[in-house]
């Protein structure tokens, strides 16, 4: 049962208004980067993502490994819409014992297939998963999120490389292009020029997109399950704090908690009503 | 004398051993040919992962796969596996994933390619990760035996093989090979030592010519550093009263290290480590290699009675 544009909108608000609470409640973690990428994921795991929240560990669901694992609030907020884990588990976001630990990991929380955290792991994970989704004949497919920052690190491209060699049509990248990093903007730390050249040039077929227009997303995640040739990358583009006016575009707010009066205005301009 | 043969090809028979289970797949970093995976490539390459020359990637490629239920070997020089170190530690120990990765050519004993290419600081590393096991066997029926037996652990290992020929013990003998069970290949009461690798000769060489002086040594073989055979350890020291242990490795944290570590807080013994002492080797023929780091069996004969005059 397919999202319409309208219900994917309304799900990514709701994953919205989560992300902020649980950075708020931690006063810690990464709002930015879940901020900038929830549109896209709320439209993958609604409409796309084969995957079962009463049997999350279904041999033959598809993947999906969320390689920048410190953005974690963003995929805690989709698995808990998803029924993956309860509302009630996002308040264990960073909390000793709980299943939301900082970053995202695959021995703690149901439904998340990677152990992340450490930028530029997850896409050499993902050509394993593809490979052995190859080798078992299985037409399940592997989905992996990377950071624009990310891709820096230089195991990202062995790994592209080696997605290409081995001809793996089965692995879907999306690249949250937002442009910021820890530190700075990403053309202040490391300028990487022409992205989407770099991923041709290593034989991938690439799509961009407006990250946040959910109607491109669509179309762009239609491009992404229906290539099955080459390895295929979506690259959106995507505001970081996109929706919270004081975060957008701004880099104080890659790994940085509001305050109360900060998490009020938020929680306004997400239309959220606090009793 | 004895048959001689190189821990790899063990570790190459190994894999042709287990191709039978349909889960176990290979990965290579361009050293198929010298880590011995060659052999299962050329029988089985639809379950052989090319991975170029990128071990970061290789490693990661591996937890993917077995993550997906599959059981995967991947082998590259002991030297390079140190490059995808985080890979290990973050991506295949800590979701505890059954990786397991084999470093050839290991230590100073591969030789003439110099200190670029020795690696003596693996074991210390690999044995520092939560839930992997270590392993460094003397000859290639132990390796083959031990490689073997990987496929029922369910977590993630490092095995560290060499590139050289060296004195075969285990031809006829592979039932008392287990993992985590040191061996004991001479019985002696006043000194033992403790060797690993291709430091397991030497130490035998080591024990006949402290026989020569009447001085009678047990000679263990201690192939698994992690988890360390502490009951033999204690065994040892309850017939020995002292304690030589020998590796191709850094006096730093290796099977000597662990065995400190275990000793002092445990059942304080004399101890004397035979290693390399922190420095880089250099260009050399493998036993010029073992002479000129001072770890050959002279060096463990006088190790030995250190230990001893260090008895109360």
């Amino acid at each position: 049962m397919s999202m319409a544009i309208s219900e994917l909108e309304e799900l990514a608000r709701k994953c919205r208004i989560e992300i902020i609470k649980m950075v708020y409640r931690a006063q810690a973690g990464h709002p930015g980067g879940s901020l900038s990428e929830i549109d896209l994921m709320s439209a993958l795991y609604a409409n796309y993502l084969r995957v079962d929240p009463k049997n999350p560990d279904w041999h033959d669901r598809d993947r999906f490994i969320l390689s920048k694992g410190h953005a974690s609030p963003g995929m805690y907020a989709i698995l808990a819409e998803m029924g993956f884990i309860s509302h009630d588990d996002l308040e264990s976001y960073r909390v000793l014992g709980g299943v939301c630990q900082g970053h995202v990991d695959m021995k703690w929380c149901p439904g998340v297939d990677f152990s992340a955290g450490s930028l530029g792991m997850g896409l050499s994970f993902g050509v394993g998963c593809a490979v052995a989704a190859r080798l078992s004949n299985s037409k399940r497919s592997v989905f992996v999120m990377l950071g624009d920052g990310e891709i820096q690190e230089g195991s990202v491209w062995e790994a592209a490389m080696a997605a290409k060699h081995h001809e793996l049509g089965n692995l879907k990248v999306i690249l949250d292009r937002n442009r910021i990093q820890n530190d700075d903007f990403c053309v202040e730390q490391m300028r990487m020029f022409d992205i989407p050249a770099k991923w041709k040039s290593f034989g991938w077929d690439v799509k961009e997109i407006n990250g946040h227009d959910m109607n491109e997303i669509v179309e762009g995640l239609d491009f992404l399950v229906s290539n099955n040739g080459n390895p295929t990358i979506l690259i959106a583009h995507t505001v970081k704090g996109k929706g919270v006016s004081y975060m957008e575009d701004n880099p104080s707010f890659h790994g940085a908690a509001p305050n109360q009066e900060q998490f009020d205005i938020a929680m306004r301009e997400l239309g959220e009503v606090i009793v | 004398m004895s048959r001689m043969a190189a821990t790899r090809d063990g570790y190459g028979q190994a894999l042709l051993d287990m191709a039978n289970n349909e889960r176990v797949v290979v990965l290579e970093a361009d050293l198929g040919k010298s880590t011995k995976s060659l052999h299962f490539r050329k029988e089985y390459p639809h379950r052989t992962i090319s991975c170029g020359i990128g071990e970061q990637n290789m490693l990661l490629t591996a937890a993917g796969l077995a993550a997906s239920g599959y059981i995967p070997f991947a082998s590259t020089f002991a030297i390079f596996t140190e490059r995808a170190f985080e890979q290990m530690r973050n991506g295949v120990a800590r979701p505890n994933l059954a990786v397991h990765l084999c470093g050839s050519h290991g230590g100073t004993h591969t030789g003439t390619d110099g200190s670029s290419a020795q690696s003596i600081e693996d074991l210390a590393i690999f044995r520092t990760l939560p839930n992997v096991v270590v392993l460094h066997p003397c000859d290639d029926v132990s390796t083959r035996v031990l490689t073997n037996q990987l496929i029922k652990i369910n977590s993630p290992s490092y095995t560290r093989t060499a590139r050289n020929k060296t004195p075969v013990f285990y031809d006829g003998r592979e039932e008392m090979i287990q993992i985590g069970k040191g061996v004991k290949l001479i019985e002696g009461n006043d000194i033992a030592i403790i060797a690993c690798g291709v430091m397991v000769s030497e130490a035998m060489k080591a024990a006949e010519q402290l026989k020569a002086e009447g001085i009678n040594a047990s000679v263990v073989d201690m192939h698994t550093i992690k988890p360390l055979d502490t009951t033999l350890i204690d065994e040892l020291v309850a017939t020995c009263g002292a304690l030589v242990t020998a590796e191709d490795h850094s006096v730093i944290g290796g099977l000597g290290g662990a065995t400190a570590e275990y000793l002092s807080s445990n059942n304080p013994t004399p101890l004397e480590i035979v290693g390399v002492q922190d420095k880089f080797g250099e260009s050399g023929q493998a036993d010029e290699m073992l002479e000129i780091m001072q770890i050959s069996a002279p060096y463990i004969a006088d190790a030995a009675k250190r230990a001893i005059n260090r008895k109360k």
